[in-house]
C-alpha cells in the first residue's frame, strides 16, 4: 500500500480507505483533519453553506467502534464526504442554496444520502450551489459564490461549485453532486478534479431536490478516477422509491477503474463539440488527450452528431419547463420561508405565496419560471415543449447512431477554463454556453464524465475532457478515464491537481 | 352563498317546450385501497388530520411518487366495466395550479392519454326504458387535501377567519368518470342524470373498488349543463344537428337526489336567461342543498391554464393483454343481468322489481332473503317503513338502515316471528318500530313489550263467546249467511283480546260456532 502522506487531506479516498480498513488510522483522525482544513480555508473558498462538526465526529467515531469490533465493513468506511445542498439530511439544513428553504431541517434523508449513511462516510457538511442548481458559476447562490481553488477570482463551475472547489482545496476526499446539464462535469473540468453522471437512472433522485426531473441525476465527485468509482458503486443501485430508478445492479465501475484499459476501443470524437467557440488552450489539451488514448491502444474516429447543435436550445425549453412545475411547491405553506406581503392587511393564501415568491426566489430562477411557464402555456406548448421534445428523440437517435459505430465519445468538458467571477452574470446566454458540450447527454440520458486533461497554455488553469459512454454502460466511462488520467499522471509528473496554487491562511482570505 | 339572491328560473315544462337540454357528468370515485395512489400512507377515513401523511403525500422537496399497482388494477377495471378501451400505453401527467390544499401545487393526473376511453353504461330509468350513457374517459388522479375555513359565516374561504388544511386525503387514489354529451334526453334529462349516477354508484359497489359513499365524499358528482333551442323531438336528426349552447358545471352535487334536482335548476335557470335575451357565462357554480339552488363559483377563462405535460418522475403505465384480460375475468355481473336473474328468482313482476330498484333496496332485499325471509316478505318489509321514514329524511334506505343499525338480518328475524305464528303483522309492525327506535332486536323488542299472540285456544273460545253473546243481532245475520258480518266481531274478540290473537283463527271459531 501506498504511504499516507502527512497531511491526510492530501491523501486519495482509495488510499484513506486502505489505511483505514488496515487501521492505520482511524475515522475520527481523518474526519478531524478536514475538520480543521475546513475551519482554515474555507473562508477563502466558501465551499460550505452548512459544516456538522459534530454529526461528522459522531459519525466517524461510530465506525471506528464498529470496525474495532470485527464488523464487516464498505469499501470507503470512515472516509468523510461532503453532500450537495440539494440533497435532504435529516436533521441538517438544506436550501439548494436558495433563501426560500433558509431555516428547513428536512425530516428525511434522500436515497443516496441514506447510503452513504449505511456505508459509514462521515458527512462533512453541505456544499455550495447555484440556486436550485440553475447555474454555471455558483453565482446564483443566494449565499454567496464558492471561489475556484486555483484563482480565488474565478468560477468554479456550477452548479456544483462547492462540491469541486471542496475537493480542490482539499476540503473533503470525495463529494456527491447532481448534473441536469453539466453541474457535476463541469465544475470538475475548471478545477482539476474528476465527476460522473451516471446514466439516467442509476443513482436515486428520491430526496434530490428536482430541477428538471427528466435531466436530473446524481453523481460522484472525487480528485482521483478510482475515487470516483468507489463513491458511484456506493451511491447507485436500484431504488423502489423513484419510479425512474434502474432495476439492475451498478455497473463494474470500480472494476473498470482499476483495470484502466482502453486497448482495442474504439474512441469517437464529436466534431460537432470543438471548434469555434472553444479556448485554444483547452482544445489543444483535448487533442493531446486524444493522441495519448490512441497510443494506448485506442481506435480514434471522428463521429458527427449534427442533432447536438439543437441540444442547448431544447434544452433550456424542456429544463425551465419541468422546473416551473418542480418548483410551485416553495409556496410558504408547509415549510420554508413565509413573507407576508407588505401593506396587506389580513393577506389571503395567495397573496403570501406571491410575495415569498418574490422574495425567496433569486433572478435566475425566477427567469427559468417565467419562461417554463411560457413554453407549456396552451397554444405554445406544441410548439415550444412539443419541439424540444422531439429535439431531443433526435438527440437521442444520434448517440445511437454513434454508438453503433464507437464504444464511448469524447469532447471537451467545457468550452473554456475557469471565467471570472461576474464576467458572465449580467448574459445569460454566455452563460448557458458554457454547458454545450454537456447537455446532450443530459437529454439522452447517458452516461458522462469530466477528467482534467492538463492546464491551458494562455491562462495556466485547468481544462477538462469528456467521455460519454452508453445508457448503462458506465463501466466504459472509467476504462478510459482511468487510462487516460494515468497517461496524463505521467505527461505532467504528478496529478495536475497538485499545481493548484497553495491557499494562504484564513487571515488572508481575498475577499471573502 | 346562501345569502346571495337566488336567479329567475323558468318553469321547467315552460323551459322544455322551448330548450332541448344537454348533459355531461364528471365523477370522481375514491378508490378504496389500503394505500394512498403514490406512496404508502393508509387510506382510512375520519383519522386525525395530517396523521396519514409522509414526505411524498405532503409534497415535500426530493421526495417522489411510486404507482400504486392495485389503484391502476382497479381503474383497469372499472374501464372493462364501463366497456372501454383500455390504453396499451399510457401516462401521467401534471395538471398545474396553485391551491393550499395541493402539496405540489400540481395535481399528478392524466391528461390525453386516459387509461380507460371510449365506453358506455346503459342506464334502466324507472318505466323500464334504457338511456345508454356514452363514456368519453376514465382515468387516473390524486385527491387534494382538504380545507376547512374557520369563521365567517358561510364555510367557504371568503369572509373566513383562518383556514386549516388536512392534508389526510392528499393522494388518496380517484378516477375521473367523463362523459360524452349527454343529448336526446329531453325533459327526462335530471332523471337520467340521477339514473346515470345511481348506476355507477352500483356497478362501482359491484367492483367492490370503492365506498361510493356521496354523503363522505368518496363519490362526487359535477353536472355540466346547456341548452340549445328546441326544433323538433328530442332524438330527431334536426334536433341532434343544433350546436350545443354555453355550459355550466356545478359543483359538490353529492346525494342522487340532488343531481336530479340540480339539473332540473340548472336547466330553468339557463332556459330564464336565455327567453330573456341574455347569454350563459361559463362558469363554475355551487349547488346548496339546502336551498335547492347554484350561485356563482369561479368564471372559466381564458387565464384558466393548468399547462399540463406529462409527469417525468414517473414511468408510462403499459399493462399487457394477459393482465387486461385476467382482469376482465374478475369483473362481476353486470348490475343489468343481475337484476333480471333476481326478479326471476324472486317472482317479482316489473313493477315490483321497478321500485325494489328505484327504493335501492336490491342489495338488502338480497341480504334478507339470504338470512332466510321469503322474497315477499323482504320486499313488504323494506318498502314500507323503513322507505317511507328514510324518504322523510331525504336519504337513501341504505344509508338511512346503516345509520340507524337496521339490518337484513332483523327483517328475517322479524318475518321468522311471523311466520312460526308468534306475532300477527299488525304486532310485527309495532316490533320493527322499536327496531327502529333502537330498542334492539325483534325478538328482544317483542319481549320487552310483551308482544306475542296468544295459543290458548280457550281463552279465545272464551273471548268468542262473551263477544257473540253480546252481539246477537250480529250472530243472527251471520247465521242468515251474512258471513262479511264477522268482521265486526272479530274486531271486539281482538280487542277482547287486547290484540294478541291471531285474527284468522278467531275468525274460524265464530263461523264455526254460528254456521
Amino acid at each position: 500500500m501506498t504511504d499516507l502522506p502527512t497531511d491526510l487531506t492530501r491523501a486519495t479516498a482509495a488510499d484513506l480507505a486502505g489505511a483505514l480498513a488496515s487501521k492505520t488510522i482511524s475515522s475520527v483522525e481523518v474526519t478531524q483533519a478536514y475538520l480543521d482544513r475546513i475551519a482554515a480555508v474555507d473562508g477563502q473558498v466558501h465551499s460550505y453553506l452548512h459544516v456538522d462538526t459534530d454529526g461528522a465526529l459522531a459519525q466517524a467515531r461510530a465506525v471506528d467502534e464498529r470496525r474495532a469490533a470485527g464488523e464487516s465493513l464498505g469499501a470507503l468506511a470512515g472516509v468523510p464526504i461532503a453532500v450537495k445542498d440539494v440533497m435532504t439530511t435529516k436533521g441538517l439544513p438544506t436550501t439548494c442554496g436558495s433563501k426560500i428553504l433558509e431555516g428547513w431541517i428536512p425530516p428525511y434523508d434522500a436515497t443516496v444520502v441514506t447510503k452513504l449513511r449505511e456505508a459509514g462516510l462521515p458527512i462533512l457538511g453541505k456544499t455550495n450551489m447555484d440556486e436550485f442548481a440553475m447555474g454555471s458559476s455558483t453565482e446564483h447562490s443566494a449565499y454567496g459564490p464558492s471561489r475556484n481553488p486555483w484563482d480565488l477570482d474565478r468560477i468554479p463551475g456550477g452548479s456544483g461549485g462547492g462540491s469541486s472547489s471542496v475537493l480542490a482545496s482539499f476540503q473533503a476526499p470525495l463529494a456527491t453532486g447532481t448534473d441536469t446539464g453539466g453541474s457535476i462535469r463541469q465544475p470538475a473540468a475548471v478545477t482539476a478534479t474528476v465527476g460522473t453522471k451516471p446514466t439516467y437512472g442509476g443513482v436515486s433522485r428520491y430526496g434530490l431536490v428536482a430541477l428538471a426531473s427528466s435531466l436530473d441525476q446524481a453523481g460522484p465527485c472525487g480528485r482521483t478516477v478510482l475515487d470516483t468509482a468507489l463513491l458511484h458503486a456506493v451511491m447507485g443501485g436500484h431504488d423502489p422509491m423513484d419510479s425512474t430508478s434502474i432495476d439492475a445492479p451498478v455497473p463494474p465501475v470500480v472494476e473498470a477503474a482499476r483495470a484502466a484499459d482502453v486497448r482495442g476501443m474504439r474512441i469517437g470524437v464529436v466534431k460537432e463539440l470543438g471548434g469555434e467557440g472553444y479556448q485554444p488552450g483547452v482544445r489543444a489539451r483535448f487533442d493531446e488527450s486524444v493522441a495519448l488514448l490512441e497510443e494506448l491502444g485506442a481506435e480514434v474516429v471522428e463521429v458527427s452528431c449534427p442533432n447536438f447543435d439543437y441540444a442547448l436550445a431544447a434544452y433550456y425549453l424542456i429544463l425551465p419547463s419541468e422546473a416551473s412545475s418542480n418548483l410551485a411547491k416553495f409556496d410558504a405553506m408547509r415549510y420554508g420561508l413565509r413573507v407576508l406581503p407588505e401593506g396587506v392587511d389580513d393577506p389571503s393564501a395567495e397573496q403570501v405565496m406571491a410575495a415569498t415568491r418574490d422574495a425567496g426566489f433569486g433572478p435566475e430562477v425566477k427567469r427559468r419560471i417565467i419562461l417554463g411557464t411560457y413554453a407549456l402555456s396552451s397554444g405554445y406548448y406544441d410548439a415550444y415543449y412539443g419541439s424540444a421534445q422531439k429535439v431531443r428523440a433526435l438527440i437521442a437517435q444520434d448517440f445511437a447512431a454513434a454508438y453503433g459505430r464507437v464504444d464511448v465519445l469524447v469532447s471537451p468538458t467545457a468550452p473554456t477554463t475557469a471565467f471570472k467571477l461576474g464576467d458572465k452574470l449580467e448574459d445569460p446566454m454566455a452563460m448557458y454556453l458554457n454547458d454545450i458540450a454537456t447537455i446532450p447527454a443530459n437529454l439522452a440520458g447517458v452516461p458522462g464524465m469530466s477528467i482534467p486533461s492538463g492546464l491551458a497554455d494562455e491562462d495556466g488553469l485547468p481544462a477538462g475532457i469528456q467521455i460519454l459512454a452508453p445508457a448503462t454502460k458506465d463501466e466504459r466511462l472509467y476504462s478510459v478515464g482511468a487510462a487516460l488520467e494515468a497517461a496524463l499522471v505521467d505527461r505532467w509528473g504528478g496529478p495536475i491537481l497538485d499545481r493548484a496554487p497553495e491557499l494562504g491562511g484564513a487571515a488572508a482570505a481575498k475577499g471573502a | 352563498m346562501s345569502t346571495a339572491t337566488a336567479d329567475a328560473v323558468m318553469d321547467y315544462d315552460e323551459a322544455m317546450g322551448k330548450f332541448d337540454p344537454v348533459m355531461g357528468l364528471e365523477v370522481h370515485v375514491e378508490l378504496h385501497t389500503a394505500t394512498k395512489m403514490f406512496c404508502g400512507c393508509p387510506t382510512e377515513f375520519g383519522a386525525e388530520p395530517n396523521s396519514q401523511v409522509c414526505p411524498v403525500c405532503l409534497g415535500l422537496p426530493g421526495a417522489l411518487p411510486v404507482v400504486n399497482e392495485k389503484a391502476v388494477e382497479s381503474a383497469i377495471r372499472i374501464g372493462l366495466a364501463l366497456n372501454c378501451e383500455i390504453a396499451q400505453w399510457c401516462r401521467f401527467a401534471r395538471k398545474n395550479y396553485f391551491y393550499p390544499d395541493m402539496p405540489k401545487n400540481f395535481q399528478t393526473s392524466q391528461y390525453d392519454e386516459p387509461i380507460a376511453y371510449e365506453g358506455y353504461l346503459d342506464v334502466e330509468l324507472e318505466d323500464g326504458s334504457t338511456y345508454r350513457v356514452e363514456i368519453e374517459r376514465a382515468h387516473m388522479e390524486e385527491d387534494t387535501g382538504k380545507s376547512l375555513h374557520i369563521g365567517g359565516a358561510t364555510g367557504r374561504i371568503h369572509g373566513a377567519d383562518h383556514s386549516l388544511v388536512d392534508y389526510n386525503r392528499a393522494g388518496i387514489p380517484l378516477i375521473e368518470i367523463v362523459t360524452k354529451p349527454m343529448v336526446g334526453a329531453g325533459e327526462r334529462a335530471p332523471e337520467v342524470a340521477k339514473a346515470y349516477v345511481s348506476a355507477l354508484r352500483d356497478l362501482l359497489r359491484a367492483l367492490d373498488v370503492s365506498d361510493v359513499k356521496m354523503e363522505q365524499g368518496s363519490m362526487r358528482c359535477d353536472a355540466n349543463v346547456s341548452l340549445r333551442p328546441r326544433v323538433g323531438e328530442p332524438t330527431s336528426a334536426e334536433q341532434l344537428a343544433v350546436p350545443l349552447g354555453t355550459r355550466t358545471e356545478t359543483k359538490n352535487v353529492n346525494s342522487l337526489r340532488s343531481v336530479e334536482r340540480a339539473v332540473r335548476y340548472e336547466i330553468s335557470r339557463h332556459a330564464a336567461i336565455l327567453d330573456g335575451g341574455g347569454s350563459i357565462l361559463q362558469e363554475t357554480r355551487h349547488w346548496h342543498e339546502d336551498t335547492g339552488i347554484t350561485t356563482s363559483g369561479r368564471v372559466k377563462s381564458d387565464a384558466e391554464d393548468y399547462r399540463y405535460f406529462p409527469e417525468p418522475d414517473l414511468v408510462p403505465v403499459a399493462p399487457t393483454r394477459e393482465t387486461v384480460e385476467a382482469l376482465r375475468a374478475t369483473l362481476p355481473e353486470p348490475p343489468g343481468l343481475r337484476r333480471k336473474r333476481l326478479q326471476s328468482d324472486w317472482g317479482y313482476s316489473d313493477l315490483e322489481m321497478r321500485d325494489v330498484v328505484n327504493a335501492g333496496a336490491v342489495e338488502l332485499i338480497e341480504e334478507t332473503v339470504a338470512a332466510g325471509a321469503s322474497a315477499a316478505a323482504a320486499k313488504k318489509w323494506w318498502l314500507g317503513e323503513p322507505s317511507r321514514r328514510a324518504n322523510a329524511e331525504g336519504q337513501d334506505i341504505v344509508t338511512y338502515a346503516a345509520g340507524l343499525g337496521l339490518t337484513p338480518a332483523h327483517i328475517a328475524e322479524l318475518d321468522g316471528l311471523v311466520v312460526s305464528g308468534r306475532l300477527n303483522d299488525s304486532m310485527a309492525r309495532q316490533v320493527l318500530d322499536g327496531v327502529l327506535a333502537g330498542e334492539g332486536t325483534p325478538t328482544a323488542v317483542a319481549d320487552a313489550r310483551g308482544l306475542e299472540l296468544v295459543q290458548d285456544d280457550g281463552a279465545l273460545e272464551a273471548a268468542v263467546d262473551k263477544v257473540i253473546a253480546a252481539n246477537p243481532d250480529v250472530a243472527a245475520k251471520i247465521r242468515d249467511g251474512k258471513v262479511a258480518a264477522a268482521g265486526a266481531l272479530i274486531g271486539q274478540v281482538m280487542k277482547e283480546m287486547k290484540g294478541q290473537a291471531d285474527a284468522g283463527k278467531a275468525r274460524e271459531l265464530i263461523l264455526a260456532k254460528l254456521q
